[in-house]
């Protein structure tokens, strides 16, 4: 039940604004502000934050919410600082009970919309039992997958864009390859990479380069393809890529049989198990569209047809999303909840510089100044 | 073992067969004008007429209906074409010297136009070791003597060959050198000089001995063939250009280059004839052009007929394009509005006929033939029945109305009658009658609406294989053009000399490009419709038996709504003309509605029943109820930083100017150039080649490397907002319960905007509905994520159907849709297909075109294909024309691909964007600018030519008579080669059962069951209420294609359940 409690108090906080606090972990509400340029130290802040909640004697974990809505921890001096700096000009901070963030369930999404997202447990080694498994509390942008099954020479690149606001960015050209044919070696024509935008996804990712050979496309051969083809293959993709290359370099080849040293990155197939954990719960009918759970679905907005009276709806005016975000009615007040929220804030006139989504969070805490 | 996991076990053999019932590609027959034509022949024995053209292609055509096509194999361009009389033979000479013979032949139970010889002329010295000096080099003219038994090759240096016809090969020792007839010359002609090249080579209709030879220097011949000796000769001393050898022998008729022409007599005097017996230069004094082609016919009623091209004054008139007829004191110059390529006029050929008298005159134009009646008082033009020239004016879209009711089509035929000054009895008088059309009376009347760049709209009637036009609408009468003052100069009365007489219809230089059409509809029942322009101008018309006058209703629509910051950089709208204005019989204008800003209409759509048109642009829109004459809605689709879409069409500073050169250069440039066609040897050595080029330089390749960008679409692109399609439907957008009018609207960016509309409903037994206002309001608001542009929305029925047209039900034309619920609606990207249920849009069956394929939405259209195996089964299903130009055929709703064909050239871009399907399955796209394909995708509804001519050879013997059929296309003369890709067979291979099933309405339980599209849908397809989609359909969907099953996005997905599958 727990674990229910606490995906959904994550992705419906909207709605716990008004929720009243109940028990000792019920959703809380503090204001208080911080010096931008000096934010000083992690520990104090960390004890600023359980004194002001009066929850000293609990371990927490500290995330906030960046700038794409993201939840990203705080639990050093430098993820606090960029914290700090990346207020614009309030600063969304979310503390979780230590357990619980550690259970890896408190997973999950300020929007829906997002699917990847993570809470970063801080010092799991100070647990006694070890972590197996991808470490959750990353967010993934690509993996190499299908070692098992792929040629030693070539490499399948899943490129993650989930919530990510960065460019794909890669060129691809029309190119000359090589291959061994039964009368010898014959030229053919194939499609490589042929340029990296600086800062693009697929430059950070450092599994693709200039010069690779580009053979599949999410599991299609691009062999006898245009390049105007695979450009449609790519983007009609795009939110979730997977491209099979053959490496130009070939000396940072995966082995076979060693695939412990490869590290997550030589996982023989990506887990479906992680993706799930990495997915923001599905909190009420939606369609479990599996087949899709890789792509974002279509928005269907839905206009206000019940009073059949109406002259003309205003555009703009559209009442509720359904099937994507989160709703703000599903989520009613009086949860029980696990998370404490706590705002914080730079300028006292919060309220006209949240940026929230509409629907609006209303401030019930009192606020704190230090 | 990954690449297993998902295969189907092999396709079903029983919907394999199905599917070759159903579905057949061919091309069948080629619309409208040959592109660049270059060569005329006729033969007056069977009245057939050959036109050949640049690109090597042959077209014959008789009666209408009558058509024969061929293409030489070699891209090179027809210069003369010969029919051999009576025989159904045509000898042709291409520009690279090779000579083809093509026969109309029967064969292996079909004919068709083959070619049945073909012979390269030797053109290197020494290399036709006959007779040293005299070469075969360039053949400048032929003649076919001895009832085309024997030809005559006139060559450039003056040399004729004669040539075996039956065999193609040289006939040795015939040759007749140019020092042969300079010895018959007196020495003061000579003096040394050589007397040119052949220009002229003539045939004596009574005396087959006997050759005119006409050199280019001047000299002409009469050589006796049987004799092998010159009989005459005329000493001429001007640059000849072309001879007529006048019916008795007695005349001869020489034109020249410097504009004259003379008369020689053949009778008199005796040999050399020094001076002709009448010189003339019609259009002197002044220097003149020359004349290309002269004709002399003679006629029972005295006097004669001369025919002749060019000749104008060279400083006037030089840039006209004329052909002079001159009978008596008569002389009218027919002023053209394209080149000149050849003409013939059909006279009598028997022997015995003591006169020509010619019936008519066939002009051969750039870019039209033209058809002059000489028998009757004023010589009018003939109507052609077929050969019409598409292009006029430069076809801007263009739609097909199918099995148009008989009323509606009496009614478009007596106004464009009506239209026409011709009586329709001239109609009777198309000289060129061959052959007999034996394909069956259409079994329904299909109507091909094209839109043009000048603002008209013309009517075609595209039910069988010739493309006649019916009727023509114009618009541009209700609005005041730009170009008027100019038009009222260039009106300014001419000099009466020459007499310049305009013919033909060709006119591609537009008034307005304003005035252009972008998209037109019309509604079969209620004959009214719906033309959409350049300026945002929207025109409701209806169809009038009576000339009217009257003033025209007009709104505008600001469909900008309260947006701000934008500013419209483009042309300005159309000023209408107000007041009552006079309306010719025919669709006239009852309603304007001009959107603001005037960027170009992109969708329109009419529904007559609700008497309401939609239409959008660029930036948003809007309905109209046309009956009380007021907008409903107006809805901005801009995206806020799309400030492109502001700026105007195309370009940001666009002058008038400089789009009517556009227009001008657009018409001059041959958009299909470089025809692809039959791979024979030399092209694979070609291909070859250059791949080996290509290797020995990579750098080339490496300095400009083509790059793409491989980025997603964002929210903001430009043009995000442009509507690309409206849809008007009955359906289920409220509630499951109740079903009431939808309008749907889809953009560039992926959206798709349904609204439910309240329209009053009409009393029972009046037509009109009362008088009360529609309402809008919005229903849904889908945002596909993949952005891709939307390309149609279809509402299915709970069969699985398309709903049925406005009226369409309700007049018994249609089975009434199941309106029990169920109903799902079709969204067609450029990227996918995609079936959301209805009310409660969740997304049901999909199909990802480009994630599989590569290839992106052109066009699509829900078309009925009917089966030949069964006369009442028919399926209907999703066609759709792919950027690459192939044509792709999935079923609907599970939209499963059926079939695939590769069908127009991708790099014809202009082809793809042109085509347009019908609703049973044949589709139409241009070729070149004046010329539509005909193609089908269904194996029954096939037009093709099915024709007879009765042609008489076989050595002479016996006239035995043939009757041929022409069968499908073997080729196509103008461009692709019919290609036909076999079925493919990585179909997703639904069960028959379910097919069956979903196409025979008929049966009670899928009329019954609420859920009847997902009965519909094949077996292994579970589909719950919520619209999940299960393990087994994830597995069926991609199992569908062979690509698929490697896909490897659904083995990473699946990874948890690949086990269960595996099991199965």
């Amino acid at each position: 039940l727990g674990r229910r409690f606490s995906r959904e108090q994550l992705c419906g906080y909207l709605s716990q604004a008004r929720a009243p606090r109940a028990g000792r972990f019920g959703a809380e509400f503090r204001r208080f502000s911080l010096d931008r340029q000096k934010p000083g130290k992690f520990e104090d802040f960390y004890q600023l934050v359980v004194h002001t909640h009066h929850i000293a004697n609990t371990e927490v974990t500290i995330g906030y919410a960046d700038v794409h809505g993201d939840l990203l921890p705080i639990n050093n001096d430098d993820n606090f600082c960029k914290a700090v700096s990346s207020a614009n000009p309030l600063l969304r901070v979310f503390i979780q009970k230590r357990e619980e963030a550690e259970q890896g369930l408190a997973t999950g999404s300020l929007s829906r919309r997002r699917k990847a997202l993570a809470l970063r447990e801080e010092g799991p080694r100070r647990r006694a039992h070890l972590h197996i498994g991808l470490p959750h509390d990353f967010r993934p942008v690509s993996s190499i997958i299908d070692v098992d099954i792929l040629p030693e020479t070539h490499r399948r690149v899943r490129l993650y864009r989930h919530g990510c606001q960065k460019p794909l960015g890669f060129y691809i050209r029309d190119g000359m390859s090589v291959r061994v044919a039964p009368q010898g070696l014959e030229k053919v024509p194939g499609i490589f990479i042929s340029r990296m935008v600086p800062g693009g996804l697929a430059e950070s990712t450092g599994l693709l380069a200039v010069d690779d050979e580009v053979l599949e496309v999410n599991g299609i051969e691009v062999a006898g393809k245009t390049l105007d083809q695979v450009t449609d293959m790519m983007i009609a993709n795009s939110h979730n890529l997977i491209v099979t290359v053959k490496p130009a370099n070939q000396r940072n080849n995966v082995l076979r049989g060693s695939r412990a040293a490869s590290g997550s990155s030589g996982r023989s197939s990506d887990s479906t198990a992680s993706r799930h954990s990495l997915q923001a719960p599905v909190p009420h009918s939606l369609p479990a569209d599996d087949m899709e759970s890789d792509e974002e679905p279509d928005v269907v907005l839905e206009g206000d047809l019940e009073p059949r009276s109406v002259p003309r709806l205003p555009p703009g005016s559209l009442s509720r999303v359904n099937g994507a975000g989160p709703a703000s009615g599903l989520h009613g007040p009086g949860r029980d909840s696990r998370v404490l929220r706590l705002l914080s804030s730079f300028p006292p006139d919060i309220h006209h510089s949240l940026a929230l989504p509409p629907g609006g969070v209303e401030e019930h805490g009192p606020a704190v100044t230090l | 073992m990954m690449k297993f996991r998902f295969r189907r076990q092999g396709a079903d053999p029983q919907r394999e067969k199905l599917k070759q019932e159903l579905f057949a590609f061919h091309k069948t027959v080629e619309h409208g004008f040959p592109n660049q034509p270059s060569a005329l022949a006729f033969d007056p024995e069977l009245r057939i007429m050959a036109i050949g053209t640049r690109s090597g292609a042959v077209k014959i055509y008789g009666a209408p209906g009558v058509e024969f096509t061929g293409l030489h194999r070699e891209m090179a361009t027809v210069t003369q074409m010969h029919f051999l009389p009576g025989q159904g033979r045509l000898l042709t000479l291409l520009d690279d010297s090779s000579l083809h013979l093509w026969e109309i032949v029967h064969h292996n139970g079909c004919a068709h136009l083959e070619e049945a010889l073909s012979f390269q002329l030797p053109s290197r010295l020494g290399f036709d070791g006959a007779s040293g000096p005299p070469t075969l080099a360039h053949v400048t003219v032929i003649l076919l003597v001895a009832a085309g038994n024997m030809a005559a090759l006139g060559t450039e240096g003056g040399s004729v060959f004669f040539l075996d016809v039956s065999t193609l090969m040289l006939i040795e020792g015939q040759t007749l050198g140019p020092e042969e007839v300079l010895r018959s010359l007196p020495d003061d002609y000579r003096c040394g000089k050589a007397l040119g090249p052949v220009e002229s080579l003539q045939g004596h209709l009574r005396d087959p001995t006997r050759i005119l030879i006409g050199y280019s220097r001047g000299l002409l011949v009469i050589w006796n063939q049987a004799a092998q000796c010159v009989d005459r000769v005329f000493l001429g001393n001007q640059q000849l250009e072309s001879l007529c050898w006048e019916r008795s022998g007695s005349t001869l008729v020489s034109s020249h280059s410097d504009g004259s022409y003379a008369i020689w007599s053949a009778d008199t005097g005796s040999s050399p004839v020094m001076q002709p017996t009448m010189a003339t230069m019609p259009y002197g004094p002044f220097p003149c052009k020359a004349i290309n082609k002269i004709l002399w016919r003679n006629c029972a009623s005295g006097g004669h007929f001369i025919i002749f091209s060019g000749g104008m004054p060279r400083a006037s008139y030089g840039d006209r394009h004329c052909v002079s007829v001159l009978r008596a004191d008569t002389l009218v110059t027919l002023d053209f509005t394209s080149r000149i390529i050849d003409f013939f006029t059909v006279h009598s050929m028997r022997p015995e006929d003591e006169f020509d008298e010619p019936q008519a005159l066939a002009v051969l134009l750039e870019e039209e033939l033209v058809v002059l009646d000489l028998q009757m008082p004023g010589w009018p033009v003939v109507p052609a029945p077929y050969l019409a020239p598409l292009h006029s004016s430069a076809i801007t879209c263009s739609a097909h109305v199918a099995n148009v009711p008989a009323k509606l089509w009496a009614r478009i035929v007596s106004a464009g009658e009506q239209q026409s000054a011709q009586p329709a009895s001239s109609a009777s008088s198309w000289p060129i009658t061959g052959g007999r059309n034996l394909a069956q009376e259409p079994s329904q009347r299909g109507l091909l609406l094209t839109g043009h760049e000048d603002g008209t709209v013309r009517f075609w009637d595209a039910s069988g294989v010739a493309l006649r036009p019916l009727y023509k609408l114009s618009t541009a009468g209700l609005f005041q053009t730009d170009c008027e003052h100019a038009d009222s100069l260039a009106q300014a009365p001419e000099d009466d000399w020459p007499p310049f007489r305009k013919v033909g219809c060709f006119d591609p230089y537009s008034d307005d490009p304003r005035l252009g059409v972008q998209k037109v509809a019309l509604c079969k029942y209620t004959a009214q419709m719906v033309v959409a322009g350049t300026a945002g101008q929207v025109l409701v018309l209806e169809l009038s038996d009576m000339p009217s006058e009257q003033a025209v209703s007009m709104a505008s629509v600001d469909l900008l709504q309260d947006r701000e910051g934008f500013t419209w950089k483009g042309h300005e709208r159309l000023s209408p003309r107000t007041g009552p204005l006079p309306w010719p019989a025919g669709f006239q204008p009852r309603v304007l509605v001009q959107c603001l800003p005037p960027a170009a209409v992109t969708a329109v759509t009419l529904h007559t029943e609700w008497s309401l048109v939609a239409f959008g642009t660029s930036h948003g829109f809007g309905l109209f109820d046309y009956q009380r004459k007021s907008p409903v809605l107006a809805r901005c689709t801009l995206h806020p930083n799309d400030s492109l879409a502001m700026e105007g069409p195309l370009s940001r500073v666009k002058s008038l100017k400089k789009s009517l050169r556009q227009s001008f250069r657009r018409i001059r440039k041959s958009r299909v150039s470089g025809k692809k066609r039959v791979v024979n040897t030399n092209s694979k050595l070609q291909e070859a080649n250059a791949q080996l080029a290509e290797q020995a330089c990579p750098h080339d390749v490496e300095m400009t490397p083509v790059q793409r960008r491989i980025e997603p679409r964002s929210a903001d692109d430009s043009l995000s907002g442009v509507v690309r399609c409206l849809y008007f439907a009955d359906t289920f957008l409220r509630d499951a319960a109740h079903h009431g009018p939808t309008m749907w609207a889809g953009t560039n960016s992926g959206s798709v905007f349904a609204y439910a509309l309240e329209v009053p409903v009409a009393v029972a037994g009046s037509e009109k509905r009362p008088e009360r206002a529609v309402e809008a309001v919005l229903g849904k608001e889908v945002q596909l994520m993949h952005r891709a542009p939307v390309v149609a929305i279809a509402v299915l029925d709970g069969r699985g159907r398309p709903l049925p047209e406005p009226f369409e039900a309700s007049q018994d034309l249609a089975q009434a849709p199941d309106m029990q619920g169920g109903h799902a609606v079709l969204i067609a990207s450029e990227e996918q297909f995609k079936v959301f249920t209805l009310p409660k849009v969740s997304a049901k069956t999909k199909f990802k075109l480009t994630a599989h394929e590569g290839c992106r939405v052109r066009k699509v259209a829900l078309a009925t294909f009917a089966s030949v195996a069964c006369e009442d089964y028919a399926e209907t299903c999703l066609a759709c024309l792919t950027n690459l130009g192939d044509v792709h055929v999935f079923s609907v709703p599970g939209l499963r691909p059926q079939v695939h064909y590769s069908c127009i050239r991708k790099e014809d871009i202009s082809g793809i964007a042109s085509c347009v399907f019908t609703r049973h399955g044949q589709g139409f796209y241009l070729i070149s600018p004046s010329e539509f394909e005909r193609f089908s995708l269904s194996a029954r509804n096939i037009t093709e030519p099915l024709c007879s001519l009765d042609i008489s050879w076989s050595h002479g013997a016996a006239h035995a008579s043939y009757r041929l059929q022409e069968s499908p296309k073997l080729s196509q003369a103008n461009g692709t080669p019919g290609i036909l890709l076999a079925p493919q067979s990585r179909d997703g291979s639904p069960n028959p059962v379910h097919s069956k099933r979903a196409d025979t309405p008929e049966r009670p339980e899928a009329m019954l069951s609420p859920m009847s599209i997902d009965s519909a849908i094949s077996a292994d397809t579970t589909l719950d209420t919520t619209g999940d989609i299960t393990v087994e359909d994830v597995k069926d969907f991609l199992g569908s294609s062979e690509e698929a099953a490697k896909n490897l996005r659904n083995l990473v997905e699946d990874e948890a359940r690949a086990c269960a599958i595996l099991i199965k």
